[in-house]
Parts: structure tokens; sequence; C-alpha cells
């Protein structure tokens, strides 16, 4: 089984990166973007066939590790 | 007076940190991120500038899991007294010793040079040499310096002092380099024996290099 992670900045943070971006979008003419988030996907492969049991490590590995609660919201996908 | 000197792999500045703290007349220990214990006889322990692994991850995050941040948790729990700078700031919020984040600069440029900062509490050891208003003139070298924390986190800082230094101009009105909430430069613990700051005092100890005013910062734990 693999799980994504996608971790970006809450909601309500600066995201610094994703002004950048949306600027430099809208200088090459792409006028149409009304907002920009920046973050980062972590792709992990897991010796699991318990989907539940898969979600609740990967909830902890997120909660312990692979995310800064304080500043970032995460969200995990299972592919089978 | 012994002072304990954190380095993790990517760890950089501890070796300008010992020298620091041995000029104000304190003898030092570099300890390996692998120990599992801090030396019995610790007054300070210093978790120093740096990239500790390659702030891969996030700044921090990976350095909260070495071995002996269990035993500076344990520690700093027991009351001993515990200075994170730049680097070590970032890991100790990350270890959940200190409150909020530190983000990407605002300007998402790496920022160094030497920046002016308030003195907003010195009810602390560390900043108890100096008086609050004070401005002094350190360095800062950080690309991850942004601090944030949310409303509610900010509040209590205020209400209980923790707030220990902000960024300001030379004549103390604030100016913020790198986006941080109200420009905090540094704070402590509610406890006041775990001190976090970006700025470098340890850079700041020869007139001859641009200031000396780390001096007065750095000392303030030696007569503790």
């Amino acid at each position: 089984m693999k799980a994504i992670v996608n971790v970006s900045l809450k909601a309500g943070v600066l995201d610094s990166q994703g002004k950048a971006v949306h600027h430099a979008l809208e200088s090459i003419h792409f006028n149409n973007v009304s907002d920009v988030r920046v973050g980062k996907q972590i792709i992990l492969k897991l010796d699991e066939s318990d989907e539940t049991k898969a979600m609740s490590d990967v909830t902890k590995m997120c909660e312990e590790l692979l995310a800064n609660t304080v500043i970032e919201d995460y969200n995990i996908e299972l592919i089978k | 007076m012994k002072v304990i000197i954190l380095q993790f792999p990517g760890t950089n500045c501890e070796y300008d940190t010992k020298h620091a703290f041995e000029s104000l007349g304190a003898d030092t220990e570099i300890l390996w991120h692998k120990s599992e214990t801090v030396p019995n006889d610790t007054d300070l322990l210093v978790v120093a500038g740096g990239f500790s692994y390659g702030d891969y991850l996030r700044s921090g995050a990976i350095a909260k899991f070495s071995p002996v941040m269990r035993a500076v948790t344990k520690y700093a729990n027991n009351g001993g007294k515990v200075l994170g700078i730049c680097n070590g700031f970032q890991v100790l919020t990350e270890a959940g010793l200190l409150p909020g984040a530190l983000k990407r600069n605002e300007s998402l440029h790496f920022l160094s040079k030497h920046h002016h900062l308030k003195i907003i509490n010195n009810d602390n050891v560390f900043l108890e040499k100096l008086d609050n208003n004070d401005v002094v003139n350190v360095p800062i070298a950080h690309h991850d310096g942004n601090y944030y924390i949310d409303a509610d986190g900010l509040k209590e800082l205020y209400e209980n002092n923790q707030i220990i230094l902000k960024y300001c101009d030379k004549d103390g009105n604030e100016k913020n380099p790198n986006g941080s909430v109200d420009s905090i430069a540094g704070i402590c613990n509610k406890e006041r024996n775990v001190f976090g700051l970006m700025p470098h005092p340890e850079r700041a100890m020869e007139k001859l290099l641009g200031s000396d005013d780390g001096i007065k910062m750095l000392q303030g734990f030696l007569e503790a």
C-alpha cells in the first residue's frame, strides 16, 4: 500500500512562497489565479494491508514528524 | 560554570559558541547528539546554531528525535537552563520545549547581517545584565526565522512576559526583518529556564568584528 501525504501551511498562516509563485504567474500573464499555496508531498510505501491500521499509523507519523501542526495541516490518501 | 554545547550532524556554530563562553571564563564541552545523557555538572546547555540534518523536512524536525534530546527534555523539565540559538531555537520549538514555530522568512531570502534588538523583558537569568528597552546589535543569519504563534499563544506570551527580545532599528523602534509575529526575536518558557532566539550573541563578542554586545547577554548565565 502507498500513502500520499500532503503537507501545507494552515489557512490563515501567511504562505510567502505561495505569494511569490502567485506574483510570478501574474508576471507571465496568468491573471486568472486567485490564490497559490505551496506545500510538500511525502510518498510512503507501506508494508501493511490493513487500511485502518495504515491510516492510524500514518496519522501518527504526521502528528509526530511529517507535519508541524503549529503551522501546518496535512491530509493522507491511501492507494492500494 | 560548565556549559554543554550540543552538536548534531550539520551544526556549525558549536565552536563559536565554545569560544564565546570560554572567553567569559566558563568550562565548555561539546556533546555529540548520540549521547543519551547530559553531564551531571551541567550549568547551561546550549543548542547551537547551524543546519542540523540539513534542515531536511523542516528546520529542527529531525534533530528533535536525536537520542540526546530526550535527556535535554528531562534536564529542562527538572529546571536545567537551556539556550537555543538560531537552529537551536528551531529545535526547541520542534521539541515542544518552547511554544510557536519558525517559518521561512517573509522575503524568502536568507538573511545574514547585523540587526538591532530591543530587550523586552530582563526578568530572567539570560538578560538580567541588561535593562528593559536597551538596544543591542547582534548578527542574524537565517532562512527560517519568521516566528509564528497563534493569537491565543501570543496572548499567553505577553501575559507571562515570555517575549524577551524584539527586532528593532538602532533607536529602538520596531523593525521587522523576517515577518515574525510582533517582530519577536527571542522568547523563554513560562518557567524561565528555557530560552530561544534567532540572532547569534556568540558572534557578537569582539568590537573588531562589529559588536561585542553578545558579552552582556551571555554573561547573565555565568553569574546566575
